[in-house]
């Protein structure tokens, strides 16, 4: 009777076991392999810039990020790469009335809890230029951005798919090439 | 009394110096040999451009959705990182094998873990051959 069920819990931990195994292969085949939203997302982080050398292109591309308050964190020309981050507080009143209040409800009902609020966020971007053409550099930027809250736990760590935050930066980079070419 | 404790504070520290030890030998522990790991984390690839197969690499990592770390041509390395609820990193370097080959070697770490298993390289491979339109071969 007894090692009947100690073969069960036996049981019960190797399907555990190869369940997380599983899980772990989808990961890695999910992480290294192009999804069907691969093409879009490359569309939608995409611009084609006519009659300009990769060099420009760079520097104005520098430039509008430091115009978004981001700090450059790595450059590497030969490559057409430059990577940038921007930590900014996003903390809101609102957030934390609310996470105050719940606090002191739960004291009041006898049962402590700490409700955190979203506190900090990081941007982090990488713009890499492509030659595609004569005279024509493929500029692709993706965003992803990191959110912690009040106890320093990740509330968000994903990439940014929203297409009007891809289509300001370009319009803001386009802007930014006619500054450099005109030499502004 | 004194004596006892005297002892005791000798067996924890001798408890904590061996623990250090431990994992200052964890910096460079991998559990598969390096000849097996350098053939599973390495493919040829007939190309010469170095240029082009750096820049192939960073277009390959932002299709799949990593945030590019560090790119340095002259070593010929990228890195990036995927966060997607977990974290995983790469590194990827790129070096001559003869006039018309190049060996592109890539290692995977997956939140704190060094991955040795063929199957996350085979994928990477399987997506980077395609985006050079060439074959990946296994490295002899």
């Amino acid at each position: 009777m007894r090692s009947h069920r100690i073969f069960k819990i036996c049981l019960i931990f190797i399907c555990l076991g190869a369940f997380v195994v599983a899980c772990e292969t989808n990961i890695y085949k999910e992480a290294l392999t192009l999804s069907p939203e691969s093409l879009k997302d490359r569309q939608l982080q995409t611009r084609i810039f006519d009659s300009i050398e990769e060099s420009e292109i760079l520097t104005a591309s520098a430039a509008v990020l430091q115009d978004l308050g981001f700090s450059i964190d790595e450059t590497e020309v030969k490559c057409g790469v430059i990577v940038c981050s921007r930590d900014r507080d996003v903390t809101e009143t609102v957030e934390v009335v609310l996470s105050i209040t719940l606090e002191i409800l739960s004291i009041l009902a006898g049962h402590p809890t700490s409700v955190p609020y979203d506190q900090t966020q990081k941007v982090l971007a990488s713009l890499v230029t492509t030659p595609v053409d004569n005279q024509k550099i493929a500029v692709r930027i993706t965003f992803h951005h990191m959110v912690w809250d009040s106890d320093g736990n990740i509330t968000k760590n994903e990439q940014v798919h929203e297409p009007q935050i891809y289509q300001e930066f370009f319009s803001k980079l386009s802007k930014s090439v006619f500054l450099v070419a005109h030499e502004i | 009394m004194k004596k006892q404790f005297t002892t005791l504070f000798n067996l924890f520290l001798v408890i904590t110096l061996v623990s250090c030890a431990g994992k200052q030998q964890n910096i460079l522990e991998t559990s598969e040999p390096q000849v097996k790991l350098r053939s599973m984390q390495s493919r040829v690839f007939d190309i010469t451009d170095q240029n082009r197969l750096l820049r192939t690499i960073i277009a390959t990592f932002q299709d799949l959705g990593f945030v590019i770390d560090d790119a340095e041509e002259s070593l010929g390395t990228v890195s990036g990182t995927k966060r997607s609820g977990y974290s995983l990193r790469m590194t990827v370097s790129i070096r001559p094998r003869g006039t018309r080959q190049m060996i592109v070697r890539s290692n995977i770490q997956f939140n704190l873990q060094t991955i040795e298993e063929p199957e996350p390289y085979q994928y990477f491979f399987s997506t980077l051959s395609k985006a050079l339109f060439l074959e990946a071969q296994p490295i002899k």
